[in-house]
């Protein structure tokens, strides 16, 4: 089923937020770390994986869940942690290292836990897989509402918790959507490169299971297919797998110089680039103007904007509570 | 309540059914998962009768895999479920181990205490039966090292039940090492001292207590798992020469109970530790440190017993060579004696 009017703008907004919160990190991100690259230094240190370009497999998925459903992400996780509704004050803190971050500074960027609406990631690949599996399994034996979404990129399609999650789910017929972001690179090694198939929704049938392939990082069509997926689920059909082609527009990680590219691979992308193109889209098919558009950029930078504020002025927790919370 | 008067001895494996099997009556949130823990009961003995009375989609066969199933336990503890899932050997942990020490001990330190994952996840350890080095190790350094979970390893039946009705009812993840020659299965040689009384009724031992299970006054001796055993039997011996040895069964890892031990070093000005898992970078190291950095009086340098730094060997003269026992507990002594 076609997403709605609504449906689009929701998601084409949290598009807008997301891409706008990234460029706004990546500009944070730098600021002390020039001249000679440093990864510690500045207010946002350590590791930084941006999800620019991965915006539509947020968007598309998430435009069917609730708080009350679970989400598993990956090392790259803001997109997704924005469109499942993760507060945006406190997430924004966290990778800021405060204490009004999620945990107060204990996780940063890629240990994001948002109880209240079911979010969290690792930074390990393929790892969330069992934890959604074990949620999922969690609701059943419950009789609770509910479905869990694994988020992985293609790389982690080789691992083995890949393998044995999709069994898994699988053998109990748990409400599991399985999610892959596909954009061609696992840091610097290329799909074709690590992978023994072209297409990992072709795995899903060696665990019983449908498998999808999206192409064209085309929101529409992953709202189509993750819709099918989720409300299979819902309806006790067992797990899928959706293999999304998406597209990395940063890095593998700040500082990333992205010299295995082929030439030209970037400008490519960025002549893909999803965010127009939904806006071309909305406007052909819908009555939104520009200054539509305009207000809902207005609004998504000072959503946006107002996160980065509450970061930036709130302080760091004495350092001796990071004693704190190894135990409940 | 009856008054209980009647001595009731059970096994280790026996205890630690009871204990799942009383919680899970009494909170629909406990299920147990893992490898043949079905209508099998567990390799160990340790989930017998749990299927016939629970049924399959709370006492679940799992199949073998332990990635899936150890992150499987993490998410749905994070959900609210308080599941009990079984490694079967603790030597298997390579497999699972990420689930393990990256999301189980680290998530709620990850969500500043908002996420809580009470999983219990409980392992067979120990050897002395020639399974060689894959089906043999302890491993308790290896859990105790990492933060974020707690670790607990009974001697006897007692204390396997109310640790582990402890263990189901914490909120934080915790390890349940039971050794295998103290299960009470006769193919696995049974130390006749693990059997004891174990009342009907529901009761807690408390997470991070040491037990002194022997008091004495001239040396101690601390354990845990089969090396308390060792120790008794050490003590015995002593004790005809007039030796009074004070025993104390550490019980927990994680938090592990310093003082219990300490304020016996002080009275005894001995300390001798005795474990299974690998001499080096272990439990024996980290207890004579505690006792040491404290300024404690001793009368004689401490000594550990432990397993040497090698794999574990199969042929039996070799791994009976290899292993703590009471008599290297009194060779200990007697070195002490000497310098």
């Amino acid at each position: 089923m076609k997403p709605n009017r609504e449906q689009q703008l929701w998601m084409y907004e949290h598009m807008l937020i997301s891409r706008y919160f990234e460029e706004t990190i990546e500009k944070i991100y730098m600021e002390g770390k020039l001249p000679a690259f440093n990864m510690a230094n500045g207010p946002i240190p350590g590791e930084m994986h941006l999800s620019n370009g991965q915006e539509p497999c947020a968007v598309g998925v998430c435009a069917h869940l609730t708080a009350t459903d679970i989400v598993t992400s990956t090392h790259r996780p803001h997109h997704v942690a924005i469109a499942k509704g993760v507060d945006l004050n406190k997430m924004t803190a966290e990778i800021f290292g405060k204490a009004t971050g999620l945990s107060g500074g204990r996780g940063g960027h890629m240990h994001i836990f948002d109880a209240k609406v079911n979010f969290s990631c690792s930074g390990i690949i393929a790892q969330g897989m069992g934890p959604a599996v074990g949620a999922a399994l969690s609701r059943k034996l419950q009789n609770k509402e509910g479905v869990a979404i694994a988020y992985i990129g293609e790389g982690a399609a080789n691992q083995g918790a890949f393998h044995e999650s999709l069994n898994l789910a699988s053998v109990w017929k748990l409400p599991v959507v399985f999610i892959i972001e596909d954009n061609a690179w696992g840091i610097s090694v290329a799909k074709t490169a690590s992978t023994a198939i072209e297409r990992n929704d072709q795995r899903a049938a060696a665990y019983g299971m449908p498998g999808y392939a999206v192409e064209n990082n085309d929101p529409i069509a992953i709202f189509e297919a993750a819709g099918e997926a989720i409300e299979r689920a819902r309806s006790g059909g067992g797990p899928s797998l959706i293999e999304i082609e998406t597209y990395r527009l940063a890095g593998h990680f700040m500082g990333d110089a992205e010299g295995y590219r082929p030439k030209g691979e970037k400008d490519a992308l960025f002549a893909k680039d999803p965010i127009p193109k939904f806006r071309e889209h909305l406007a052909a098919n819908f009555d939104w103007s520009n200054s539509d558009d305009e207000a809902m950029v207005k609004k998504a930078h000072e959503k946006v904007d107002a996160a980065i504020e509450f970061a930036r002025n709130s302080e760091y927790a004495p350092v001796e509570e990071a004693l704190e919370k190894v135990f409940v | 309540m009856s008054v209980a008067t009647k001595e009731r001895k059970l096994t280790i494996a026996r205890a630690m059914a009871e204990a799942i099997a009383q919680e899970m009556r009494i909170d629909e949130r406990v299920f147990v998962m893992g490898e043949d823990i079905g209508p099998l009961g567990g390799v160990f003995g340790n989930t017998r009768g749990l299927f016939d009375e629970f049924g399959a989609e709370r006492v679940r066969d799992t199949p073998i895999s332990e990635t899936a199933f150890m992150g499987a336990a993490v998410g749905a503890a994070s959900d609210g479920m308080r599941p009990i899932v079984e490694l079967m050997f603790v030597d298997f942990f390579g497999v699972c181990f990420d689930a393990i020490y990256n999301s189980m001990a680290k998530n709620t330190y990850f969500s500043g205490g908002e996420v809580k994952v009470p999983v219990v996840l409980m392992t067979s350890t120990g050897g002395g039966y020639s399974d060689a080095g894959q089906h043999s190790q302890c491993l308790h350094a290896t859990f105790a090292h990492l933060p974020g979970m707690k670790v607990v390893a009974p001697s006897n039946a007692y204390d396997a039940k109310g640790l582990m009705t402890a263990a189901i009812r914490d909120d934080n993840p915790v390890i349940f090492m039971f050794h295998k020659a103290l299960q009470g299965m006769g193919w696995l040689g049974t130390e006749r001292d693990a059997i004891v009384h174990v009342p009907e009724e529901s009761y807690e031992i408390p997470i991070g207590k040491a037990a002194v299970v022997k008091e004495g006054t001239d040396v101690t001796i601390v354990g845990l798992t089969s090396g308390v055993h060792h120790g008794l039997k050490a003590a015995r011996t002593l004790a005809e020469r007039g030796v009074s040895a004070e025993v104390i069964d550490i019980r927990s890892l994680v938090p592990l109970d310093r003082e219990t031990i300490i304020n016996s070093v002080k009275k005894t000005g001995r300390l001798i530790v005795v474990d299974e898992d690998y001499h080096s970078y272990g439990v024996t190291g980290e207890i004579i440190t505690s006792v040491v950095e404290q300024g404690v009086a001793l009368k004689a340098a401490p000594k550990r017993v432990a397993y040497p730094d090698i794999p574990i060997p199969f042929a039996r003269p070799m791994e009976q060579w290899a292993l703590p026992n009471a008599e290297k507990i009194i060779t200990a002594f007697e070195l002490m004696e000497k310098n």
